[in-house]
C-alpha cells in the first residue's frame, strides 16, 4: 500500500526535481551540465508516468511493478551517464574524454553481464529481476566510481566549486542507495529502508538545485579545505 | 549475506565521508565573503570570534528574519553536520583526544556559516524595508 507519507515524499521529490531544472535554466547551466539536467528531466517523466500507471493498474499490479523497476534501472543508467559527464569535465583539459566514455561503456556492459549471470536461472520475471539487480549493482558501482572521481578531483587540484559540490552530492546519493539496498537484503521485512530510500530521493534535486542557484560558475574552492580528513 | 553486510559497511562509510566533504564545501563556499559590522551588533559578540556554541543562537536569530527559502537546504545540511560533529565529539573524545580540537575548528566553521546566512537575511530584510518605505506616499 502507498501511504499518504509516500505520496507526500513522491510529490515533493517531483517538485524539487522541477525546481532544480528551473534553477539550471535560470542560471543558464542547463546545457553546460546537460547530463545532470537530463537525469532530472528523466526523473520527472518517470515520476509522472509511474503515478499514471499506479492510478491505472494499482500498486500490486504486474504492470506497475515491472514499470517501476524498469524505469528505476533506466534512471540509474541516466545517473551513471551524469557521473560520466562529471568525469569528462574533470578530465577535459587532459584530453581524456574519449577514454572516459570508453571506460564507462565497458563498466556498464560488464555490470549488466554480471547482473544477467546472477539472474539467468530465474524462470519467472527474468527481465524484472534483471532490472532490479542492475539498479542495485549500478548504485554500488556508481558509489565506487564517484569515490574514484573525488580522489581524482583532489589529486588534480580541481577548484571549480560547482563540480566539487555536484560530485559530492552524487557520492552521498549513490552510497546512500547502495547502503539502502544492502540493508533491504539483510532485513527484507523492514519498512524503514523503503521510506528512508524514498526520502533519500529528495537529496539530489535539493543539493543540485542549491548548487545551480547559489554557486556561480566562476566560484573556486581549494579541495584541501573540503576533504573530510583535512584539518582547518 | 556477507557481501550485503560488506556493501552496507563500505557504502555507509563512503556516504559519511561524502556528506562531511559536501558540508565542508558548502561552508567553505558560503564563508568566502567577509562578515559585516551589523552581525556583531545583532549577535552581541564582543571579541568578533565565532565559536561552535554560537551556532544554535545564530540559527534562532535567523528564524526571526524573513526566509526566502534559497538557503534552507544548505542550512539543513550544515545543521545535520553540526549534530554529527557534536555526537562524534561526545562519543570519541575519550578514545581520540585530538578529535576535540578538530571538532572545535569544524563547529566554529558551522557558526561562521550561520553568521553569513544571518548577515544575508538581515541585509535582505533591510533592503525590503527600504523598498517598502520608498514606495509609500
Amino acid at each position: 500500500m502507498t501511504s499518504p507519507l509516500d505520496y507526500a515524499i513522491w510529490l515533493l521529490t517531483s517538485l524539487l526535481e522541477l525546481g532544480a531544472v528551473y534553477c539550471a535554466l535560470r542560471t543558464r547551466s542547463f546545457v553546460r551540465f546537460f547530463p545532470l539536467s537530463f537525469y532530472l528531466l528523466a526523473a520527472i517523466v518517470a515520476d509522472i508516468t509511474r503515478f499514471a500507471m499506479l492510478k491505472q493498474y494499482g500498486y500490486t499490479s504486474h504492470s506497475y511493478v515491472s514499470f517501476y523497476y524498469y524505469s528505476d534501472a533506466l534512471l540509474t543508467i541516466c545517473l551513471f551517464i551524469a557521473l560520466m559527464g562529471l568525469y569528462s569535465q574533470v578530465f577535459k583539459e587532459m584530453g581524456a574524454e574519449i577514454y572516459v566514455r570508453l571506460g564507462a561503456i565497458i563498466v556498464l556492459v560488464l555490470t549488466a553481464a554480471i547482473c544477467f549471470a546472477m539472474v539467468r536461472n530465474s524462470r519467472h520475471l527474468l527481465f524484472t529481476k534483471f532490472a532490479i539487480q542492475l539498479s542495485q549493482n549500478l548504485y554500488f558501482v556508481g558509489a565506487v566510481l564517484t569515490y574514484v572521481l573525488w580522489g581524482a578531483v583532489k589529486k588534480l587540484h580541481e577548484t571549480r566549486t560547482r563540480l566539487i559540490q555536484f560530485t559530492l552530492a552524487l557520492g552521498v546519493y549513490f552510497s546512500a542507495f547502495a547502503a539502502g539496498y544492502a540493508l533491504s537484503v539483510l532485513y527484507p521485512r523492514s519498512t524503514f529502508s523503503g521510506i528512508a530510500s524514498d526520502a533519500m530521493g529528495l537529496w539530489l534535486p535539493l543539493a543540485w538545485g542549491y548548487t545551480f542557484l547559489k554557486v556561480p560558475e566562476a566560484a573556486r574552492l581549494q579541495t584541501a579545505r573540503v576533504s573530510a580528513a583535512a584539518r582547518s | 549475506m556477507i557481501i550485503a553486510a560488506l556493501i552496507l559497511v563500505v557504502s555507509s562509510v563512503a556516504m559519511l565521508q561524502f556528506f562531511i566533504s559536501y558540508c565542508r564545501s558548502v561552508i567553505a563556499a558560503a564563508t568566502v565573503r567577509p562578515l559585516s559590522d551589523q552581525i556583531w551588533e545583532v549577535t552581541g559578540i564582543q571579541d568578533r570570534e565565532l565559536r561552535g556554541e554560537e551556532f544554535i543562537r545564530l540559527l534562532q536569530l535567523m528564524s526571526l528574519c524573513p526566509d526566502s527559502g534559497a538557503d534552507s537546504q544548505a542550512i539543513a545540511a550544515v545543521r545535520t553536520y553540526f549534530r554529527i560533529l557534536n555526537f562524534a565529539r561526545a562519543t570519541l573524545s575519550g578514545i581520540i583526544p585530538s578529535i576535540v580540537s578538530w571538532t572545535d575548528a569544524e563547529l566554529s566553521g558551522c557558526a561562521r556559516f550561520a553568521a553569513v546566512a544571518l548577515d544575508n537575511r538581515i541585509s535582505r530584510s533591510r533592503q525590503l524595508m527600504a523598498q517598502h518605505y520608498s514606495i509609500q506616499p
